[in-house]
């Protein structure tokens, strides 16, 4: 029993990584409708200029300069800022053109932006496996694991806590500022937003800001777990289900949809195997385990089911269709 | 002054109806297949065969097959790496267990295994549309993909895991593995595609097209005048996965001669297949061909110019050609949405009126 429980609260855990991603998406896409693939390779992105700028690699060189390293109070400053530039390009650069276009269109333009950041990430900092150290506390919960033979993961804990934090600010911001209620605003109508005199591009260029903080945010803490380099940005392929899940719209849904696609997960890959061979045990053989490689398809084929029955997820708006 | 319409007299409705009304259109064509099958194949070495024509070749078929999906249908999808997939892994079934098929109906076969598993990922589409539909399509990827590497029946119980290409004729001729002759691999794989390029002009223009078409420009209405929607999302998902899965296995078979699930049929497949018909053109037969083309080629150009020209390393020449992918995808999506194609049917406009501009 206590082994399962271990399983639910690592998969619940790991969940919440995959919402810090996720969070990304669902910012982007309530405020202008864009479906943002780059997601993930924007985390990579800023996880990479957070690890340039505190280990005082030059860019383009990719040589380490002990002398011009950051401290990181003035690293994650900084890095903020470039994400905000990126977003001012992204802005100016790509949506500003894309006014009135189909969705695909703008999704394919997302997928094109994804080649842009990967290609420039390796060009400025290296393609190499970089170590995040930000003195984030590594390895076991040592008096969980002492008292009740527990085993979690100290850098999850962070996580799950810094999700829990960003998304208490990101409510309050949207709630109570002028900038949030202009935002939820554009979310709600762009036309009705824009003749009430907000301005779409500076709302598109605040919307991306914050969806680089918190890409900066998933990739700081994935990059802490696995190390910051390409595979980092597949994790954008994570989120998907759990959006899909939990609804496009919808920042609650990003976190429950996160909660279920990781316990789900977790379940499947130690238990899955096991009840499928002993459910088919009396016709045929099968190897328990079959479950042990289904990460990548598990929380597809989980969110596809689902879909079935909500085709808007779980917290997503009604699809109502109109003539 | 050369390209026009005027002069031309229909007298009777099959001419009107033809695939190429103007005369020059048929010619250039002529000239194009003239040139593909007698000029081509004197020049063809391993070389020509394996880094250019055949890939370009068998893309091109590929990206026909996501065009009638995405373009015509309008059911967006990126599961094309895993129904390639299927198409490699069951014509590999097929040669293995059938050693006397002919490579024909090997292709076939593999096309038709193909349309059935399209079938069964297209089965949401009626329910979940957009970019769910994208995420649904996306776990037939990622599901097939880990179904081929974890079922050892459909590598014939490999230790490496991978599948290798035995020797198989068609009609007489060694096509397969690397002791056929290059041009006559070419020449196959060039007799596949053309055969499959005229059978989707002739589709798209027909009562199936149509309809496709309908359902794209919107579905609702295209409902109220009579059309089945679902019936027409299935059609599409399973004639447009029989071209991916014959594409698949002339990847496997005829080009690379090996293949590995996760390697030969990852999701960047799915994504440069779906590149190839946004540069080309959606919704145009001609672009399939004229994305292929330029995303097979333009990697191997870039690369000749920056490591040869420039004396880069490849690592860095790699991340630069990455780069300008991204930034050539979107610059054609803010200059020109519609593609090469649409560029080819403006040429064609202005040809028209030359040399007088009014």
């Amino acid at each position: 029993m206590l082994f399962f429980f271990e399983t639910v609260i690592s998969g619940a855990l790991a969940g919440i990584m995959y919402s810090l991603v996720a969070l990304g998406f669902v910012l982007i896409f309530k405020a202008s409708g864009v479906f943002n693939f780059s997601q993930g390779v924007m985390a990579l992105f800023a996880a990479l200029t957070l690890v340039g700028l505190l280990s005082g690699t030059m860019p383009f060189t990719h040589i380490d300069n002990a002398a011009m390293s950051l401290p990181v109070w003035a690293a994650i400053p900084l890095t903020i800022f470039v994400m905000f530039i990126v977003a001012v390009l992204i802005e100016k650069l790509i949506l500003r053109r894309l006014v009135n276009q189909e969705q695909i269109i703008l999704f394919m333009a997302m997928v094109g932006l994804t080649y842009v950041f990967e290609g420039v990430g390796d060009i400025i900092w290296g393609s190499d496996v970089k170590v995040i150290d930000l003195g984030l506390p590594q390895g076991a919960w040592g008096w969980l694991l002492d008292t009740h033979d527990f085993y979690i993961e100290k850098i999850e804990m962070v996580a799950a806590g810094t999700a829990a934090v960003l998304v208490t600010v990101l409510a309050i911001f949207f709630q109570k500022t002028r900038i949030g209620r202009a935002l939820r605003a554009v979310a709600d109508d762009h036309q009705a937003a824009l003749s009430v005199g907000i301005s779409l591009r500076t709302i598109w260029i605040i919307v991306w800001s914050v969806a680089g903080i918190v890409a900066l945010v998933a990739g700081v803490m994935w990059g802490a777990k696995s190390g910051v380099q390409f595979s980092l940005s597949l994790i954008a392929l994570k989120a998907l289900p759990v959006l899909i899940l939990g609804g496009f719209e919808s920042i609650p849904g990003a976190i429950v949809g996160g909660l279920i696609i990781g316990i789900g997960e977790k379940l499947a890959e130690v238990f899955g195997g096991e009840l499928i061979a002993a459910a088919f045990a009396r016709w045929i053989e099968i190897d328990p385990g079959i479950f042990s490689a289904t990460e990548n398809w598990f929380a597809y084929i989980l969110a596809l089911i689902f879909l079935l029955f909500r085709p808007q997820g779980l917290f997503g708006e009604k699809i109502i269709e109109r003539v | 002054m050369l390209y026009r319409e005027s002069g031309l007299f229909k007298t009777s409705y099959s001419a009107d109806q033809v695939i190429f009304p103007i005369p020059q259109d048929r010619w250039a064509i002529l000239a194009i297949l003239a040139i593909a099958f007698v000029g081509v194949p004197l020049i063809m070495d391993d070389y020509w065969a394996n880094a250019v024509f055949i890939p370009f070749l068998v893309y091109a078929l590929a990206a026909l097959g996501l065009n009638i999906l995405t373009g015509y249908c309008g059911q967006l999808s990126l599961g094309t790496g895993g129904f390639l997939a299927v198409g490699g892994y069951s014509s590999y079934k097929l040669m293995t267990s059938f050693p006397e098929l002919d490579m024909i109906l090997v292709l076939g076969g593999a096309g038709a295994t193909t349309a059935l598993v399209g079938l069964l990922f297209g089965l949401p589409s009626l329910r979940i549309k957009g970019f769910y539909l994208v995420v649904a399509t996306l776990a037939s990827q990622f599901f097939l993909i880990w179904l081929f590497y974890k079922v050892p029946w459909f590598y014939n119980y490999n230790a490496t895991g991978q599948i290798t290409v035995v020797p198989r004729e068609a009609l007489g001729f060694l096509v397969t593995t690397q002791k056929a002759d290059p041009a006559v691999r070419y020449l196959f794989v060039l007799s596949i595609v053309v055969i499959f390029a005229m059978a989707a002009k002739n589709i798209v223009r027909g009562r199936f097209g149509r309809m496709w078409m309908a359902i794209r420009d919107m579905d609702i209405a295209a409902e109220l005048i009579g059309i089945r929607p679902y019936m027409m999302k299935l059609t599409a998902f399973a004639v447009s996965s029989f071209y991916i899965g014959v594409a698949g296995a002339l990847i496997f078979s005829v080009w690379l001669g090996a293949a590995e699930s996760g390697e030969t049929y990852g999701i960047d497949e799915s994504f440069l297949v779906l590149f190839m018909i946004i540069v080309g053109g959606l919704g145009s037969v001609l672009g399939s061909f004229l994305g292929a083309g330029f995303i097979v080629l333009m990697p191997i150009g870039l690369k000749n110019l920056l490591v040869d020209g420039f004396g880069m390393t490849a690592v860095l020449a790699k991340h630069i050609e990455i780069t300008t992918f991204g930034v050539l995808i979107i610059f054609f999506l803010i200059v020109e949405p519609h593609g090469l194609a649409r560029l080819w049917q403006i040429i064609k406009e202005k040809l028209r009126l030359w040399p007088y501009p009014h």
